[in-house]
């Protein structure tokens, strides 16, 4: 069985450390937040200005003037601050941000992503997604494993416009977990029930199995 | 030193047809309402506006294209607006799409007086293409310039006769760095203090930055996503 939305979430959840600063894309790296393990902490970052960002607010408690960078209505947690949009870049530019984990379209084997742009299409802008990849030290796509049309998204190479080069690290998409390397995807992990050879079907760039690969415990 | 003015329509006098301007917010969070209402009703047309986000279609920056007051924008994300999508496609609108951390990062030497500065977003991507780059300690940059603006309007929750402002939450956002980058800053607040209220120590946008301040009434203030939990 793929992985649902919440699984991938919680799987990507594992990769959060004592003490990192995360940032959350929108859509399913939203979801993350609610599978920090018990006892860790970890701080998020919102790039519209927000460090120490809470859970949604109590119905009647919503701010206008307190949002996300998805411009959800969001809470503070104690010991939060709140700053520039300038200030917010220095922290993801100056590499002080230890985790960033964002949607795409597209990642290729060396670590290519496109997330940003379909031309023609969908015109809506990169917001901060450029400057996200171009800095953070780890960064995780979680994404489907193919489109809805049923082709690959883990290709050799993009075919939309980039949102950055060599960038990615990790891939987690409802069939498996995948390291970027050098020889291109190598397969850590499958989803329950997922056979290698169905994701090796399904997926279009350097795919690299290394021995036995565990299922995953969800 | 008294930098206030009556209201919006005054706040605006001197901006014409076809100049730059920037206006703070991210979303419709921060964004000086009062002034975009004035623009409509002045009237002015063939705008460059530099603003994070174009508003949506009947609030915010959308008001503005609406009227189609509005030829460029310079933004980094423009996805909840229908009819932004609609006057780019057909050419009515131009469009500079710039990653945010270098849209407030140009905003910020503009008003700093650094003409030009090298980033790594984009390195590798369309946003790249015809710039200088260069390698610094092994790693790709793109050279970025800054960016100016005739008037820039910005939102503020409190401000005095000098000019001071202090934010609310992450209203503040784009607002900051666009006060520093106008010829004529024109700050939008909820609440006029007399100087000495603000604490010195806590002033976000330092008056110097501001050329004009209003008190705005009735902030509608609207939210785009409001989003809530259960009371378990």
């Amino acid at each position: 069985m793929a992985l649902n939305k919440e699984q991938m979430a919680r799987r990507i959840a594992r990769e959060l450390k004592d003490g990192y600063y995360v940032n959350l894309g929108i859509g399913i790296p939203t979801l993350v937040a609610n599978y920090v393990p018990q006892g860790m902490n970890v701080v998020f970052q919102s790039e519209n200005g927000i460090l120490g960002m809470g859970p949604f607010p109590y119905e009647g408690e919503e701010d206008a003037d307190l949002i996300n960078a998805g411009k959800q209505t969001v809470t503070l947690l104690p010991g939060s601050s709140i700053f520039d949009s300038s200030t917010s870049f220095a922290m993801i530019r100056g590499q002080h941000v230890q985790l960033t984990v964002l949607g795409g379209m597209e990642v290729a084997d060396n670590g290519d992503i496109a997330n940003w742009k379909i031309p023609g299409k969908m015109v809506k802008g990169m917001g901060g997604a450029m400057d996200l990849v171009a800095s953070a030290d780890n960064i995780i796509v979680c994404m489907m494993h193919a489109n809805k049309a049923g082709e690959s998204k883990l290709l050799k190479k993009c075919t939309l416009p980039l949102t950055g080069v060599k960038c990615v690290k990790k891939v987690v998409t409802d069939l498996g977990v995948f390291d970027i390397t050098p020889d291109g995807f190598n397969l850590l992990e499958r989803a329950p029930g997922v056979t290698v050879d169905e994701i090796r079907a399904k997926t279009e760039g350097r795919l690299v199995v290394d021995g036995e690969v565990p299922e995953m415990v969800v | 030193m008294n930098k206030i003015v009556a209201n919006a329509d005054a706040a605006l006098e001197g901006i014409q047809d076809n100049m730059t301007l920037m206006v703070g917010g991210f979303g419709l969070c921060g964004i000086p309402e009062k002034s975009i209402a004035a623009l409509v009703r002045k009237g002015v047309k063939g705008l460059t506006c530099i603003s994070n986000n174009a508003g949506v279609d009947d609030f915010g920056l959308g008001l503005l294209l609406q009227t189609r007051q509005i030829r460029r924008m310079i933004s980094s994300y423009v996805g909840e607006n229908a009819e932004f999508e609609r006057q780019l496609l057909s050419g009515e609108l131009e469009v500079e799409l710039v990653p945010q951390g270098t849209l407030a990062e140009r905003c910020r030497a503009g008003g700093a007086g650094i003409p030009a500065f090298f980033t790594p977003a984009g390195y590798g991507t369309e946003v790249a293409e015809g710039k200088e780059t260069r390698e610094f300690d092994g790693k790709m940059y793109v050279l970025e310039n800054w960016l100016r603006a005739d008037f820039a309007l910005v939102k503020a929750w409190k401000g005095d006769r000098f000019g001071n402002l202090v934010y609310k939450r992450t209203a503040r956002n784009f607002n900051p760095m666009m006060a520093m980058a106008g010829k004529i800053t024109v700050a939008e607040v909820e609440e006029i203090v007399e100087p000495g209220e603000l604490d010195p120590d806590e002033i976000h946008t330092p008056g110097i930055f501001v050329n004009r301040i209003f008190r705005g009434e009735g902030y509608e203030k609207r939210i785009e996503q409001r989003t809530v939990r259960s009371r378990a």
